[in-house]
């Protein structure tokens, strides 16, 4: 059996004299979803930090295809990892194309301008999410759903084989939520890109994901498949609220509903 | 022209002297100086993220203005004065930057902002001191004069000095203009996007010390050019560096060179440079601001 695409082993994760996470071991295969779940603070942007070797691990090894990455350059890594983080830093009014084109700079030397086979992928990454309307359009002008579907085509034009989203939904408005779930389902699919996300809505687990994690008390909760790891016991474990999980469309789907709203 | 092709010169010689030995030199000297200064608070506004950065940030003008303080107040010869200008520049941005490599654990480019201030503020300390101390009948008006900015004394010798430091800063921004457009998003993204960040701040930090501290060394303290040009290139061309490097060029050498002409023809008295691009600039910036480049959609 080959290596997975990411195999996390005994990771501990965190700042220096403040571990956030303790020994966790995960793998994620070719194609696969992987949903983290947790609550606020349970340290699933450092986690997804740590992986992307923005923040080195205080323990454990990183794997990608049963390689270790720790000794990995940036630009390595960013040949490997696409990042889509909650919030994007720039300040500067660069057009949506010229900031998904950014996501090319692992691809050439230092000193090189953007080549022909940079353009195109930059392009092709955003009409694969179909926002080629907004290419000349300032990217901090846009709306937050918007903005976000364009740095899911940054991390695209990266070419990567894994890709990593910090709560890629989080300030999104339903339909937006909903095109960027699909988004990252069918990427994932039709690239086989393995893809880790971070969310506050279980719920979107059913949408996406193949497999959930969840994190509390800086340990790994659960992982497995959707309909085994999100219950109302997990739920309550993770979050301290009543949850009903309930099946819809004959069980292809299924919704959390707090038990409050059922009385 | 006539010097060029070695024919014999229509001009009668004090022209030609006043036109290759004291004007060209200084059009040479304004447009240099207004480029460097232009091109470094270009790069230093993307590295820094913050349109509102200049190039002094790290303490260059600072510590420039401390070394030739020194160097007046010592009573060395010109030469000397400039050699300690440019020597203070460098040295304030080495003690920031060692302050900052020195501290870890926090948002590197932060600590460099702060430990450019703090730093800037003692070496202004230290001129302060300098001023009060010094000769008021020679020394003080000099020290003025140096700090408010001049090319009045600008030589030929001045430029085989500044004129490689500019270009030799000039060539990393040139080469790095796609890179610095990535710094731009901040050290995370920047590194999950391929940068070695810590490298490319070196390397811009030290081509832009290089280019102010040598401006500084010719010229004294030039404000606004490189807070404000960049500015005005970025309202013109947007942000991205490769554009952006090359107008700011442009207009940070254009402006001084005129700023510097008004300078010497306006008054009876030749003014001050430092006074002058703030005076002119700032009607230019608001007329940008309120009329230049818009977004394409609105």
């Amino acid at each position: 059996m080959s290596a997975p695409r990411l195999a996390v082993e005994d990771l501990s994760y965190g700042y220096p004299g403040h571990v956030v996470g303790h020994k966790l071991s995960f793998t994620v295969g070719a194609g696969e979803v992987l949903c983290v779940l947790g609550r606020n603070g349970e340290g699933k942007s450092t986690l997804f930090k740590t992986i992307l070797g923005l923040l080195p691990p205080r323990a454990g090894t990183l794997r990608v295809d049963g390689e270790p990455i720790s000794s990995w350059s940036p630009r390595r890594r960013a040949l490997t990892f696409g990042y889509v983080p909650q919030h994007s830093g720039g300040a500067f009014p660069f057009t949506v194309a010229e900031l998904v084109l950014m996501g090319r700079t692992a691809h050439r030397g230092p000193f090189a301008a953007p080549s022909a086979t940079d353009r195109a992928a930059a392009e092709e990454a955003i009409a694969a999410l179909g926002i080629e309307h907004l290419a000349e359009r300032e990217w901090l002008r846009v709306s937050g759903g918007e903005g976000q579907l364009a740095l899911v085509a940054r991390a695209l034009a990266q070419e990567p084989r894994i890709l990593v989203l910090d709560e890629p939904t989080a300030s999104l408005d339903f339909g937006n939520q909903v095109r960027v779930l699909d988004a990252v389902r069918s990427l994932a699919e039709t690239r086989r890109l393995s893809v880790l996300l971070s969310t506050h809505h279980p719920e979107q687990a059913f949408a996406c994901a193949d497999q959930v994690a969840v994190l509390a008390g800086g340990k790994l909760l659960q992982i497995g498949a959707p309909a085994d790891v999100i219950t109302s016991a997990t739920l309550r474990a993770c979050y301290s609220v009543e949850v009903a999980v309930l099946p819809v469309a004959e069980d292809r789907y299924r919704v959390c509903v707090p038990r409050l709203y059922l009385q | 022209m006539a010097k060029a092709t070695g024919a014999a010169s229509p001009l009668p010689l004090p022209a030609e002297t006043v036109i290759l030995q004291i004007r060209l030199p200084r059009v040479l000297a304004a447009l240099a100086v207004g480029a460097a200064l232009a091109a470094s608070g270009a790069a230093y506004q993307s590295l820094f993220r913050n349109p509102l950065v200049s190039p002094d940030i790290l303490g260059v003008s600072a510590g420039a203005a401390l070394g030739a303080v020194v160097g007046i107040f010592l009573s060395l010869p010109v030469l000397a004065i400039e050699a300690a200008s440019f020597a203070g520049g460098l040295t304030a941005v080495i003690i920031v930057y060692g302050i900052a490599a020195a501290i870890r654990g926090r948002d590197a480019v932060l600590v460099l902002v702060l430990a450019g201030v703090v730093i800037g503020a003692l070496f202004g300390a230290g001129v302060g001191l300098l001023k009060y101390l010094a000769d008021p009948y020679n020394q003080l008006p000099a020290i003025t004069f140096w700090l408010l900015g001049s090319l009045a004394a600008a030589n030929l010798h001045d430029l085989t000095s500044l004129l490689p430091v500019v270009v030799i800063g000039l060539i990393p921004l040139g080469v790095l203009r796609w890179q610095i457009d990535v710094m731009t998003l901040g050290e995370e993204e920047a590194t999950a996007l391929g940068l070695d960040t810590r490298m490319l701040r070196i390397v811009v930090i030290a081509a832009a010390m290089l280019m102010t501290s040598a401006a500084v060394a010719a010229s004294g303290i030039i404000g606004w050019v490189g807070l404000v040009v960049p500015h005005l290139a970025r309202l013109t061309v947007g942000p991205a560096f490769a554009r952006l490097l090359p107008v700011s060029l442009l207009f940070g050498a254009g402006y001084l060179l005129a700023v510097d002409t008004a300078a010497r023809t306006i008054g009876a008295v030749e003014l001050p440079l430092g006074v002058l691009t703030a005076a002119f600039g700032t009607p230019v910036f608001l007329w940008l601001l309120a009329f230049g480049r818009r977004p394409a959609w609105s």
